[in-house]
């Protein structure tokens, strides 16, 4: 999704962001991602100056202390930035691929199907349904590499073994890891 | 509900790469991987001892699904795209050091002009900030605009050529004196902040 992203080129407005709108905001991402609650409190504090950036292509980025925590897009759910998930390990439910994929995976290549259920991958136990985000890690590597959104549930994906299994949103130095406020 | 206690959840403190900015365990995929293993024994040795020790290497290899052939195919690829990053590096360190400041000076009113000095941001001089500096240190008008060509230049109300020279030359160690010249040139227009 950030393949071509450009801060200083796109930005077209930046402000504060009201406590009830913050609220709001903690309330949403509560019921998105179960794993966050515990989190929560420490990277969204209540009285957090939280900025809101807003970008061409009705992008908008969520930032404490000019470090970029949360991204949207239309009115998609709001999804943390994969730095905030190499703090916060448990936030997200996690896949891992293979060591063969690592390299495309960096070069922002959507994820196939083969490349989670051979040996050296891992899928979890329950299912992950579609259209939910996760977080890729890659084998015998401890951080994540990569924010994904599942295409096929994770049972779908074990079971039908072809297709494109997970859309990357995020990977390790894409633009918006290599972006920062100043 | 169950009486059990809340999971404790403290914020890990992750590490990154000077060189690449990703977590070192994946500098192996960067092509600046020499460097990255470099910064990480001068700043991090026991990370360094962990990631690049010989018994971890084997365990890696041992532990992934790749076979042999493709080991070493990939290996070859890596070699490839970190020589021709360095060749890019090498070519992009060139064309810096052939890029030259030009300070201007152009007429403003009859009696008035200003100081104007173009492409100090290929050097990674923060423009703003040099603007704000010389404005200071003249007691003028300084600022950051864009010519017809595009391109940032710095404006300074004055005509203060070679005190600028100076001023960058000390402030800015990294720009060669010889990368700077000063010209004159006469400007119709007003030049607005």
């Amino acid at each position: 999704m950030f393949k071509k992203f450009n801060l200083q080129g796109t930005m077209s407005g930046q402000n504060s962001v009201k406590t009830s709108t913050v609220r709001n905001i903690r309330l949403k991402l509560a019921k998105q991602f179960p794993g966050l609650e515990p989190c929560l409190d420490d990277i969204l504090p209540r009285k957090a100056n939280l900025i809101q950036i807003k970008c061409k292509d009705h992008i908008t980025l969520y930032a404490v202390d000019s470090e970029i925590l949360f991204f949207q897009r239309f009115e998609d759910p709001i999804t943390p930035t994969l730095r905030l998930l190499h703090q916060y390990p448990e936030i997200l439910p996690q896949v891992k691929v293979d060591r063969g994929a690592i390299k495309f995976v960096l070069s922002g290549a959507n994820i196939m199907c083969p490349g989670l259920t051979s040996p050296g991958a891992h899928l979890p136990e329950e299912n992950i349904p579609k259209d939910a985000i996760v977080a890729v890690m890659a084998e015998g590597k401890e951080h994540a590499l990569a924010i994904g959104l599942t295409k096929m549930s994770t049972n779908d994906i074990k079971s039908i073994n072809k297709g494109n299994g997970i859309d990357l949103i995020q990977y390790l130095n894409d633009p918006l890891w290599k972006t920062r406020i100043d | 509900m169950s009486s059990e206690p809340e999971p404790v959840v403290t914020k890990r403190q992750v590490l990154y790469c000077g060189v690449c900015t990703l977590p070192p365990e994946y500098c192996e995929f960067a092509a600046s991987r020499k460097k990255c293993e470099e910064w990480l024994k001068d700043t991090h040795p026991e990370e360094h001892a962990r990631l690049y020790n010989d018994q971890a290497i084997t365990q890696k290899l041992a532990m992934t699904t790749l076979s042999e052939g493709r080991v070493a195919k990939e290996a070859a690829k890596m070699e490839k795209a970190m020589s021709k990053e360095e060749a890019r590096m090498a070519r992009e360190l060139e064309k810096k050091m052939a890029s030259k400041v030009v300070i201007k000076r152009a007429e403003r009113n009859k009696r008035k002009c200003v100081t104007i000095v173009l492409g100090l941001d290929v050097f990674g001089v923060d423009l703003k900030k040099t603007a704000k500096t010389f404005a200071n240190h003249f007691a003028c008008g300084g600022s950051v605009s864009k010519n017809p060509q595009g391109l940032d230049e710095i404006v300074v109300q004055g005509d203060f050529s070679d005190e600028i020279l100076e001023l960058i030359h000390k402030n800015h160690p990294e720009v060669p004196r010889d990368n700077i010249e000063l010209t004159e040139e006469k400007k119709p227009k007003k030049a607005a902040p």
